[in-house]
């Protein structure tokens, strides 16, 4: 819960009281998500480097990269305990970048080799 | 400043009289740090998916340029960054635990592992320089002492997306770092408090996102090209 309405006395209009804006991580907690960090570093190096993964390299290594972006993001950066709308503006980011990435791939791979019967 | 504007506590930051309280001034500044961020996305977002379209129209070429990447110094940047960013989450933790000493240790650490990126990524950038492993028309490796790779064309286009990509974001470690030391000041005039930290809160989210962006960095140019 982000901002709980609430009325003030004397009939005044509603004020929003921001219970949750100040949210501490607990330490404890930081700490632990840096060393799941650091060990998910070294399995993507260890499944890109010494493990042959063939077609399933690249689809591992983004994988393990998408786990630890959702952990800064979650975490370090606090969006888990965020709002709502934080949240949402956050993603936005991302589905404009969904956008671009469909279009582009869209555009280079439904191009035909064409020969031009004027020259 | 009107005395209807302070907060009910002792604390020295007032807020600016079109917000309510001081809550809502930070809950404000802390949407717009995340607009902010979403701009970020974008800018980084439009290499990355440049770098994908390339990749997918020439894999090879993106290989080869890949295995003149030293993943050690990658993955070393890797756990310094990730490092760097515990320590700058540990320091909003003290402030909001009312332990400024303990919060300026830990931006001072954040610094350091700043500038270690920094030092690392100077040794990364003179070698390909001094190598001729540079973008585009100035590419002047001589190919000739790795046969294996006789058949690989532009490959100064892999090391144009090198550059850009973590020049803009070497780019953003230094600009980090001045605002680390900015906060880090502030805090030393004991600025902060646990009610009033927005700016500790705004450099920490921009020092993620650059954290966030090197996690997709390290594995896309030094582990898979």
């Amino acid at each position: 819960m982000a901002s709980n309405h609430g009325h003030s006395a004397g009939g005044q209009p509603q004020v929003e009281n921001y219970a949750n804006a100040h949210h501490i991580v607990p330490a404890a907690l930081l700490t632990k998500i840096l060393l799941a960090l650091v060990a998910l570093t070294v399995l993507t190096v260890v499944t890109a480097k010494f493990v042959h993964l063939g077609a399933l390299a690249v689809p591992v290594a983004f994988g393990i990269a998408l786990v630890k972006a959702l952990m800064v993001m979650g975490y370090f950066m606090g969006l888990k305990y965020d709002t709502k709308g934080n949240r949402i503006i956050f993603a936005t980011g991302f589905m404009g970048l969904a956008l671009l990435f469909f279009f582009c791939a869209l555009d280079t791979f439904s191009r035909v080799l064409q020969s031009n019967t004027l020259f | 400043m009107a005395s209807n504007t302070h907060a009910p506590t002792d604390h020295k930051h007032h807020y600016a009289h079109h917000f309510r309280n001081a809550d809502h001034e930070f809950v404000s500044s802390k949407e717009g740090i995340w607009l902010f961020m979403v701009t970020e996305i974008l800018m980084f977002g439009g290499l990355f998916v440049g770098y994908f379209m390339f990749a997918m129209v020439y894999p090879e070429m993106f290989h080869a340029g890949a295995t003149f990447l030293d993943w050690r110094m990658g993955a070393f940047n890797t756990c310094v960054l990730l490092l760097s960013s515990w320590t700058m989450a540990m320091a909003i933790n003290s402030i909001q635990t009312g332990k400024n000493s303990a919060a300026t240790k830990h931006l001072i650490v954040t610094l350091i592992c700043g500038a270690i990126f920094m030092v690392v990524k100077y040794f990364e950038y003179t070698h390909k320089i001094h190598e001729g492993l540079l973008p585009g028309r100035f590419f002047s490796y001589d190919l000739a002492a790795h046969p294996e790779l006789a058949h690989i064309t532009n490959l100064g286009m892999y090391f144009g997306f090198y550059f850009s990509m973590t020049g803009l974001h070497g780019t953003h470690v230094l600009i980090g770092m001045a605002l680390i030391t900015w906060v880090l000041i502030r805090n030393l005039r004991g600025e902060f408090d646990p009610h009033y930290y927005t700016a500790v809160e705004g450099v920490g989210i921009f020092w993620h996102i650059v954290d966030l962006i090197w996690i997709f960095l390290f594995p896309l140019l030094y582990l898979v090209g």
